[in-house]
């Protein structure tokens, strides 16, 4: 741990670093977020999955200081800031989902702006913005205009400016959206390397195998409600010994999933417009299944089995594909 | 100290992110030459009636160089989420509106600065109350800018920030006195005037360059003060129901 972060979390004590209690927001009759509990420990990679409009963004506005919370309570190691989050605003460090830096500066400047925000000293953050530029391999563009970025480069210097004053919390929303596998596998090595230095990490995503390979605790939020939080490895738990196939069929078919677990009863099926996912406890023998649909005028074009993973806790949770929510977010056309 | 580090950074930021930039630059002295040029061939005066001139071409020149570009910066800030990364640092809010807004004042005040060094050189303006004027200038250029920053907060497109701005400026421009005097509008216009903060900035540039002040000029100055405090109040509040939901 850097030692300004390290003096800056030792005197907020032992705390959760990330505490909230009963946490609601309603906009009008709506109820985007319904009365959420969690305590985030200092230091640990936090993981908050849900589909679109699940209540993410909601809870990260609140937690901010961009939304007020309807009821419930904001603790930021031990100290209560419901009433005025934004009192604790210089702990944290934000990454929105998109890339919101100045087009018409460069990328050293941007980051001298944004520790110029958080009242860092000339010195101090002009030190600072090389060194983050060295560190996300930006040194060479350092004096190029953010408008000329890649997405990828703009990402990475989003998320350098969310780290200028080196705030012990840190939150990152789809940091690796939309951008290439190389750029998002380094961005996945510094947050890790910054977890390893001390910061807390509260991240949502909709990549499902970057939750599960960074995170220490994920939590599931569905319809405003958390309906599932625990380390990866318990929840992994839940599908242990259990056997998926995913059937891609010709056409979307009603009743398909109930047809099947009439005649299979060892199968649970679960469907996603022309996508049945079939899960046992036993193994799923596939000729049966697929003459069954054939006898019916059911085509079947592709059968893969399923890898137990995270997304197969994440289908079962919320009940919603995995593959349709990250193909969702990128028809909304998810930002760099 | 901290926070005023970010106040100049933003204030900072601003000025060479907009209101340096060279269209702007030459739209903040072609615009009010314009103007200037424009109501001199008009009244058909000579180079002595210039100060007459004076106070309604300073006036227009502050009101539509605050509005326009404020209603621009922050609405177009707002749109591409870079607001959204001020709203987050830790700032207080008024200080960061202030902190806004100070560029738009300075442009303002510049504006207002160029008929009058083109008028020093063209007529003759010893009459003029200095004391007067400068301290006036800044406040209409104050009380401008919160006007457009309140129109910049209650929309969400540039193009609806300008329409609105026109909404307010172009009556003001007439309602106010400053080409015709409020005596002289219909009765029923006359309340309208009164409720203009330009109607009193207006009094006072009348005063400090031809004494010719309607009003007491401290009831003026007053009154220009509580336009800006209760804008800059509205805004605040607008901007906590709208942008912090």
């Amino acid at each position: 741990m850097r030692a300004g972060q390290q003096e800056a979390v030792t005197s907020l004590g032992d705390a959760p670093a990330i505490e909230v209690e009963g946490l609601a927001k309603r906009f009008g009759d709506v109820t985007a977020v319904d009365g959420i509990s969690f305590a985030i420990r200092p230091r640990e990679i936090f993981g908050f999955l849900g589909p679109n409009g699940a209540g993410k963004t909601t809870t990260i506005n609140m937690l901010t200081g961009l939304a007020r919370p309807s009821t419930g309570a904001i603790r930021y190691f031990g100290r209560d800031y419901t009433r005025s989050v934004k009192r604790a605003q210089h702990l944290m460090g934000i990454v929105p989902d998109e890339s919101n830096l100045y087009p018409e500066l460069d990328g050293f400047e941007n980051l001298c702006f944004c520790g110029a925000l958080y009242g860092m000293p000339r010195a101090k953050r002009e030190a600072r913005a090389r060194e983050l530029l060295e560190t996300f391999g930006l040194a060479a563009v350092g004096p190029r205009r953010f408008r000329q970025y890649s997405k990828g480069m703009k990402r990475k210097l989003t998320i350098a400016a969310g780290l200028m004053h080196q705030p012990p919390v840190l939150f990152l929303d789809e940091p690796t959206t939309g951008i290439d596998v190389a750029s998002a596998r380094q961005i996945r090595q510094l947050l890790a390397g910054l977890n390893r230095t001390g910061t807390t990490i509260f991240l949502t995503t909709h990549y499902i195998e970057e939750a599960e390979r960074l995170c220490d605790r994920i939590g599931f939020i569905v319809s405003g409600r958390i309906v599932a939080l625990d380390t990866v490895d318990s929840l992994l738990q839940e599908v242990k010994g259990q056997h998926a196939v995913e059937l891609l069929l010709g056409a979307e078919r009603a009743g398909a999933c109930e047809e099947i677990q009439g005649a299979f009863r060892a199968v649970r099926c679960q469907a996603a417009g022309p996508r049945l996912r079939l899960t046992s406890s036993e193994p799923v023998s596939l000729f049966p299944i697929v003459r069954f649909l054939d006898e019916r005028g059911v085509q079947v074009f592709e059968a893969r089995v399923v890898r137990q993973s995270l997304e197969e806790v994440f289908v079962r949770v919320t009940g919603i594909g995995a593959e349709e929510m990250r193909k969702e977010r990128e028809r909304q056309g998810a930002p760099a | 100290m901290k926070t005023w580090i970010a106040f100049w950074h933003i204030l900072w930021k601003d000025a060479r992110t907009y209101y340096l930039k060279p269209p702007n630059v030459s739209w903040g002295l072609l615009f009010p030459l314009a103007w200037t040029g424009m109501f001199f061939i008009k009244s058909g005066t000579s180079l002595e009636g210039i100060p007459g001139l004076l106070p309604g071409v300073v006036a227009i020149s502050i009101l539509f160089g605050t509005t326009s570009l404020l209603a621009v910066t922050v609405t177009f800030e707002k749109r591409g989420r870079s607001f959204e990364r001020l709203l987050l640092a830790p700032i207080p809010l008024e200080l960061l509106m202030l902190a806004k807004t100070a560029g738009a004042i300075l442009f303002g005040v510049a504006n207002a600065f160029v008929p009058v060094f083109l008028a020093a050189f063209l007529a003759d303006l010893t009459g003029v109350r200095w004391a007067i004027l400068i301290p006036g200038i800044l406040l209409i250029a104050v009380v401008s800018t919160f006007l457009g920053l309140f129109v910049a907060v209650a929309v969400k497109e540039v193009f609806e920030a300008q329409t609105l701005s026109n909404f307010f400026r172009f009556p003001m421009i007439f309602l106010c006195g400053l080409f015709f005097p409020i005596a002289q509008l219909p009765a029923w216009l006359r309340p309208l005037s009164y409720a203009l903060p330009l109607t009193y900035g207006a009094d006072i540039l009348q005063g400090a360059v031809r004494g010719a002040n309607t009003l007491p000029l401290a009831l003026d100055f007053l009154l220009v003060v509580v336009f800006c405090g209760t804008l800059f109040f509205l805004t605040l509040v607008n901007v906590k129901r709208k942008w912090i939901l």
